[in-house]
């Protein structure tokens, strides 16, 4: 699989009042066309600030980070943020936010499309509500839908659904797989939670705690759909959990180490 | 009969306040401070000779004329003040120095530029609205959330698509919260505005009643004539706030 997303050896610090602070320590890893990637780490580890710096929106102090061989500099639509807390315009409808950045196409064309890929994440008959009219796992699935219409090759997911209930958690990652089967994009999900990671990746990249620095990487060899009670998912969430320092075990630094220079084994 | 309920306790202290005036002027036996009855008779009056329309068409009109002109610096000026950081702090201070002094303390400057005609109260509405206006338009701008703009980034819109789509609808709401202020200090200040040496106008109507044998039954019959007119206003102001591109905003 070739190398869609590259990013090299990344360090980023924020200044602070108590002095430089370093979030991400020289951190190199690559995502495949069509991969799913999971970044888990614990919280205030720098994750979203490492997926922002791939996105384009921040730029790092060193390293460089490159799409299909090209530096990226900026955000563009070829690779689109969904982010925790949402960004759907509330003075926008449905439809008018699908459309919002369809600039290229006619007027009639971005209707249609718009209104395809509202059916597509089933929110159709809502082509006209306001977002304050939705309810979160709808507005989820609206957010969705904007990014899917400009048909990014990226989807870049900052804990998507974490602020969703469990119950629509599991169905919006259920759809989500449901979509990429459809229509194949290359995915780069941030999130804390371990069980979601499983169930959707390719492959799971643990960070540690600040400054970040990438401490393992496990693959997901799993097909789906998906079993999370399976005794193989259960075991590899209690291998990703210990590196994460739960259960009271300390990752130990040579398996770790073993881990993190094995070449990605691609199912 | 749910409205009626809820008004009830208002509408009840308004008929005490009225019958307190009506005896506390029957005791007092006053010559000059007119009863509650006096005031209807007196606005009976004004309607039947016509005077009052015109009175109420006139002030209207400078309301209007000095409110809208502020509205169309305002938004603008605003929205590029709240966009563009050099245009903020360069003009800002000179926005906030100007803003505390009454728009009364204009009144010599407007007579001296403007003369006696409708000019004068018209430019001192401008005056008194297009300061609301400036501020809210541009914290509605500074508040708009980053992650709105980062999605319009993400989306690579064109300038103008950022603007028509995300920063005026994203600050519309404070937009109209500012013209709601600018519209209720300009029917404030023109009542003032036109008790100096203007012909017509409800202010001049209240300072012509006195000044033409004492008639306070007509100097009160104004005055809650403005007032009405101002909640009829406020009323206005607030239809804007209904319209559904401004909801989010106002439903939580």
């Amino acid at each position: 699989m070739p190398a869609k997303i590259v990013v090299q050896d990344i360090k980023k610090t924020f200044g602070s009042e108590k002095g430089p602070l370093p979030v991400l320590e020289r951190i190199s890893f690559s995502v495949g066309d069509g991969e799913l990637v999971a970044i888990v780490g614990p919280s205030g580890c720098g994750k979203s600030t490492l997926l922002n710096v791939i996105a384009g929106f921040e730029r790092p102090d060193q390293g460089h980070v490159t799409v299909d061989g090209a530096e990226t500099f900026k955000p563009s639509s070829q690779g689109i943020l969904i982010s925790q807390h949402g960004s759907v315009f509330p003075w926008l409808t449905v439809q008018q936010n699908l459309m919002f950045g369809l600039n290229g196409h006619v007027h009639g064309d971005r209707e249609t499309l718009a209104d395809h890929y509202a059916a597509m994440v089933g929110l159709k008959g809502f082509e006209r509500s306001y977002p304050h009219e939705l309810s979160g796992g709808m507005l989820k699935r609206a957010e969705l839908a904007r990014a899917l219409v400009v048909k990014p090759e990226i989807l870049y997911m900052d804990e998507p659904f974490s602020a969703l209930d469990a119950l629509m958690n599991l169905r919006m990652r259920n759809e989500l797989l449901r979509i990429l089967s459809e229509e194949r994009h290359t995915v780069v999900l941030v999130t804390h939670d371990v069980e979601e990671a499983i169930h959707l990746a390719d492959r799971i990249i643990v960070l540690s705690s600040r400054p970040a620095t990438l401490q393992a990487a496990f693959d997901v060899p799993f097909p789906h759909p998906r079993k999370l009670s399976s005794p193989g998912v259960q075991d590899l969430k209690v291998a990703i959990l210990r590196e994460l320092g739960v259960n009271g075990t300390e990752p130990d630094p040579q398996a770790a180490a073993t881990r993190r220079s094995q070449p990605p084994n691609r199912h | 009969m749910e409205r009626l309920k809820k008004l009830l306790p208002s509408l009840t202290v308004m008929a005490l306040l009225i019958a307190a005036w009506w005896l506390v002027v029957m005791e007092t036996q006053s010559v000059i401070f007119p009863t509650p009855w006096q005031v209807v008779t007196g606005t009976g009056e004004l309607m039947q000779n016509g005077v009052l329309w015109e009175h109420i068409g006139a002030s209207l009109f400078r309301v209007g004329s000095g409110f809208l002109l502020a509205v169309a610096f305002a938004v603008p000026l605003g929205l590029w003040m709240g966009w563009v950081r050099g245009a903020f702090t360069t003009l800002n201070p000179i926005f906030q120095m100007l803003r505390p002094i009454s728009p009364i303390a204009w009144i010599p400057i407007a007579i001296l530029w403007f003369g006696v005609g409708n000019a004068s109260p018209i430019f001192l509405i401008f005056i008194s609205s297009v300061f609301p206006m400036v501020v809210q338009t541009t914290s509605g701008v500074h508040t708009i959330e980053r992650r709105y703009l980062r999605a319009a980034a993400n989306f690579g819109v064109s300038r103008a698509t950022l603007f028509r789509r995300v920063v005026i609808p994203a600050a519309l709401p404070q937009i109209i919260v500012g013209m709601r202020i600018g519209l209720g200090v300009a029917w404030l200040v023109v009542v003032a505005a036109e008790m100096i040496a203007l012909r017509s106008g409800l202010g001049f109507l209240i300072i012509d009643s006195r000044n033409a044998g004492n008639r306070y039954d007509l100097v009160i019959a104004a005055m809650i004539i403005i007032g009405l007119i101002g909640l009829l206003l406020d009323g206005l102001m607030r239809l804007l706030e209904g319209m559904k591109v401004v909801q989010w905003r106002y439903a939580r």
